[in-house]
């Protein structure tokens, strides 16, 4: 083994501890072994991620308020937002179903976008904020829940299905939906909770 | 050091959290000193939680598919959709690429999930020592697409609260969605048990 030695890390995947290699700026360090993804060297991650994120954020508000898509026939004009759809099926007797929807295309995304801020935005100003631990919790465990980009080829199905019946009338949230889910992917790319920590450890 | 060496055997853990490589007491309790996340060596009870969860999951994927997703009214009489028979309605009516993409999604995806989960429990179980980077592969592969078989739900949930003309058409959700909103759930369930290190603890001791 050399003499300058670099942190230890294990790979999350196969466990195989191992020296961390400097990285270049932008480079990306692998498990030799299994070739997992050890860690990201992408300067200011933390600014990146942070606006992605407020602009998530702002899309997020506009695609819950306006309509996702209406439909016409005749004098029948019928249109939905995604909550309404949630209700919709509420009301059918599927309250398990609704609930799903409810928590991977609303609840989940929006706690994961509130708590990335609540971490991202202090920790850019130098700032450690009150119980970041539990909000870092809850951040992991609600991630993989969040399934905006399904839910957009959903829509996409729907429409497809929709345009043999009646006229549709696509709304403002549906560009709005495309546009949420391409920033919500462009912060979980940026984010790295390394950095956050190390952020947040200098801050204390 | 000698061969492949794991973190566990130096009494290491890596927080799933934020990455800190830190010491594992003899307790269980142990969480990560910088971000708080519980730490295991190994995820807890792995191969037999996951075995429930795959034997839930299959058990519900016969209803899933038997059972309609949705029922339409309309002047012509009612009609029940399966999965499938969505599938082929896309397909007929002339959207063959979306048809494509709604059959991996809801048919392919949840079997090949739960028979890769099978194959990947039963391996380590059986303490198998072959192709472990195909099997690593297997199972972020598993992660990954597990996610976009809950198309169908979000398609009938937009269908239902869409198509309530009077004149033409009205649609009803069918208890097919709710148990096919439980597969997936209870497939995520089983991926997110599953520990991949336990795949490469078996070629490690015989290195020791
Ligand atoms: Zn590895």
């Amino acid at each position: 083994m050399g003499v300058t030695e670099s942190p230890l890390v294990a790979c999350h995947d196969c466990d195989l501890l191992q020296r961390e290699p400097m990285l270049p700026e932008g480079g990306v360090a692998r498990c030799r072994r299994c070739g997992a993804i050890l860690s990201r060297n992408h300067p200011r991650s933390s600014e990146r991620a942070l606006a992605f994120g407020l602009g998530a954020l702002l899309l997020f508000l506009i695609a819950n308020l306006f309509p996702i898509v209406g439909l016409s026939l005749g004098g029948d004009f019928v249109q939905t937002s995604l909550l309404g759809a949630a209700r919709a099926m509420y009301r059918h007797d599927m309250r398990l179903v609704a609930a799903l929807v409810l928590a991977t295309t609303f609840v989940a995304p929006l706690a994961q976008l509130l708590a990335l801020l609540y971490l991202l935005l202090p920790a850019c100003l130098g700032r450690r904020p009150p119980r970041a631990r539990l909000v870092f919790r809850g951040l992991t465990l609600v991630q993989p829940w969040g399934m905006l980009e399904v839910f957009v080829l959903g829509i996409l199905v729907s429409l497809v299905k929709l345009a043999h019946l009646a006229s549709v009338v696509p709304g403002v949230a549906l560009w709005s939906f495309g546009g949420l889910m391409l920033l919500m992917a462009a912060t979980s790319a940026s984010f790295d909770a390394r950095d956050l920590w190390t952020r947040l450890e200098a801050a204390r | 050091m000698k061969g492949p060496a794991s973190a566990a055997r130096w009494h290491l853990a890596t927080c799933h959290g934020c990455g800190l490589l830190s010491r594992t007491g003899a307790g269980q309790a142990a969480r990560c000193p910088r971000c708080g996340t519980p730490l295991h060596a190994r995820k807890p009870d792995s191969i037999a939680r996951t075995w429930a969860f795959i034997v839930a999951a299959a058990i519900l994927y016969v209803p899933a598919n038997l059972l309609p997703i949705m029922e339409t009214s309309s002047l012509f009489g009612a009609q029940q959709d399966t999965i499938m028979s969505g599938v082929v309605y896309l397909w007929v009516s002339g959207s063959w690429h979306l048809a494509l993409v709604v059959f991996v999604a809801s048919i392919l995806v949840p079997m090949a999930k739960l028979i890769a989960l099978v194959i990947l429990a039963l391996s380590v179980q059986s303490r198998a020592r072959w192709q472990p980077l195909q099997r690593t592969r297997l199972y972020r592969l598993v992660e990954l697409v597990g996610r976009w078989s809950m198309l169908d739900i979000y398609v009938v949930t937009l269908l239902v609260a869409l198509v309530q003309l009077e004149a033409l058409a009205t649609i009803r959700p069918g208890s097919g969605a709710l148990a096919f909103g439980a597969v997936v759930v209870l497939t995520m369930f089983a991926a997110m048990s599953f520990d991949p290190r336990l795949i490469w603890d078996v070629l490690e001791r015989d290195d020791g």
